[in-house]
């Protein structure tokens, strides 16, 4: 464990390194000024390299183990008591995963930091249309919906790419019908719905999830679902300002016709 | 100063916490309610929990302390340059210096090399050589994303056209790039842009458009983010083709 850390470390320091050579350099060479508060920057640096690393040492303790065995445990045949042929049809026996995956993809993103901040802009942007809360959980319930359907199509072993390209065509007929204020900010509550700590087990849980399901392949089947959960809160963010309008014009349509 | 410290260092480890909180709570319901197991090897992963906690709080507080400032001092004093080609340069280097020091990158490109070494499909010589490949491919590409993002600020261009002519290209790459390759690149996309990223790209990107005259940081500052998930699939994909 020592040498892992060992080696961790010096990893870390290498990663790190670019950045810091980059500020370096440019404050240095370009900007032609001294650091301002170097002392703090340092110890910075020092705090972002111990950090890395036992975040990084805690990764392969925790959460990716987790990921697995929690794939592994819904999956054991003893527990879902079925006798699972392979065949398509029997994709049900597995629906403790899917719930599993639909609330871990909804609990994380709820409490996502990240998206807190979109969310707030997005009220802003919107003039109040999209209140804080519900975008937050409209953006949780793409996320849920996004691993249930992953984690249904590693079970059924589809083509990762049609699933992918159904969302994109998708999003892009939405895209032609509403506020255009709204197109990038519904495009980027999809890339900061994963926090740090969600990406691994979810990826641990895909990657398990193929390895028991009989007749699956983890380096072709057990990928997507990362992908998968960053484009549906695309569609349901987009769809939920499309309900809003459609509301506010049937309100509108009613008074007139009254 | 050092009781400030200690206070930041409680929110972060508070913060820290709460991201993790939600977790625990549906995995030991699951452990406890439904499958009614103990649960195996239980203080290894208490001990890893709480790596990751202490981790992650240091990690955000020295990204605060330390990068976060001189990150957004730099790029206001290179927008007020006014140099081009030092922008894009740095724009470029922003993001893929700090893609390669992801830790969700990091934790995906090492789980991606291993599936490849079990399953095959690479030689387990190369393991650790192909995760920091598949790690330059998505800081290659996020570093252009944003350097296409900062000049698409600069000119003005709306950013459907980018993101549309990055959808096509991703369905294009997709009929020619390897099968093995396909799911990992397109979780690539989702991965890149997270924890450093966002507030060192969103920093330049809200300075740019605050100097250049008829822009608002809100609207142009955004779909940045969309762009830099976009490049990342087409690259690694390429990265696919080159080696298997």
């Amino acid at each position: 464990m020592l040498k892992e850390l060992g080696i961790t470390f010096l990893n870390t320091i290498r990663d790190v390194a670019p950045i810091v050579l980059l500020i370096a350099i440019f404050q240095i060479f370009i900007i032609k000024k001294s650091i301002p508060n170097l002392k703090n920057v340092v110890f910075g640096v020092v705090l972002v390299i111990f950090g890395l690393t036992f975040f990084l040492m805690g990764l392969e303790q925790a959460l990716f183990p987790v990921g697995e065995l929690m794939a592994k445990q819904l999956s054991n045949p003893d527990f879902i008591g079925a006798n699972y042929s392979g065949s398509l049809s029997d994709w049900q026996a597995y629906y403790w995963v899917y719930i599993f995956a639909a609330l871990i993809g909804f609990s994380t993103t709820i409490a996502e930091p990240s998206l807190y901040a979109v969310a707030v802009k997005a009220n802003e942007v919107s003039g109040g249309t999209i209140g804080t809360f519900n975008l937050r959980l409209v953006v949780a319930i793409g996320v849920a919906f996004a691993l249930v359907v992953g984690t249904y199509r590693i079970v059924v072993g589809d083509s990762l790419a049609t699933y992918i390209m159904v969302g994109y065509i998708i999003v892009m007929i939405q895209t032609l019908f509403v506020k255009k204020d709204l197109v990038a900010l519904a495009y980027d509550s999809g890339g900061v719905t994963t926090s740090t700590v969600t990406v691994p087990i979810v990826a641990a849980l895909g990657l398990g999830l193929a390895s028991v399901v009989p007749g699956r392949n983890p380096a072709l089947d057990g990928f997507g679902l990362i992908a998968l959960a960053s484009v549906f809160p695309i569609i349901t963010v987009l769809g939920y300002a499309q309900m809003n309008d459609l509301i506010k014009y049937l309100i509108k349509f009613k008074k007139i016709i009254s | 100063m050092i009781l400030k410290i200690i206070g930041n260092i409680a929110g972060k480890l508070k913060t820290s916490f709460f991201d993790l909180l939600p977790i625990i709570l549906v995995v030991s319901f699951f452990q406890i309610v439904v499958l009614q197991q103990p649960f195996p090897n239980l203080f290894e992963i208490l001990v890893g929990l709480v790596f990751v906690v202490v981790g992650l709080m240091l990690f955000v507080e020295g990204l605060e302390i330390g990068l976060f400032p001189i990150g957004e001092n730099l790029s206001y004093s290179l927008v007020k340059k006014g140099s081009l080609f030092w922008l894009l340069l740095f724009s470029f280097l922003i993001g893929f210096s700090t893609t390669i020091a992801e830790p969700a990158l990091i934790a995906v490109a090492k789980k991606a090399a291993e599936i490849a070494v079990e399953s095959d499909l690479i030689k387990p010589e190369i393991e650790s050589s192909y995760a920091f490949g598949l790690r330059l491919s998505v800081a290659i590409s996020v570093g252009l994303a944003i350097l296409m993002g900062i000049w698409r600020i600069i000119k003005g261009w709306p950013i459907y056209y980018l993101i549309i002519g990055g959808y096509i290209m991703v369905i294009v790459m997709t009929l020619f790039a390897p099968e093995e390759i396909i799911g990992i690149a397109y979780d690539a996309g989702g991965v890149t842009t997270s924890t450093i990223t966002v507030p060192l790209v969103a920093a330049l990107g809200v300075g740019l458009a605050t100097v250049i005259e008829g822009r608002s940081p809100l609207t142009d500052g955004f779909g940045l983010i969309a762009f830099a998930s976009l490049l990342p699939m087409i690259f690694v994909m390429g990265y696919g083709m080159l080696i298997f």
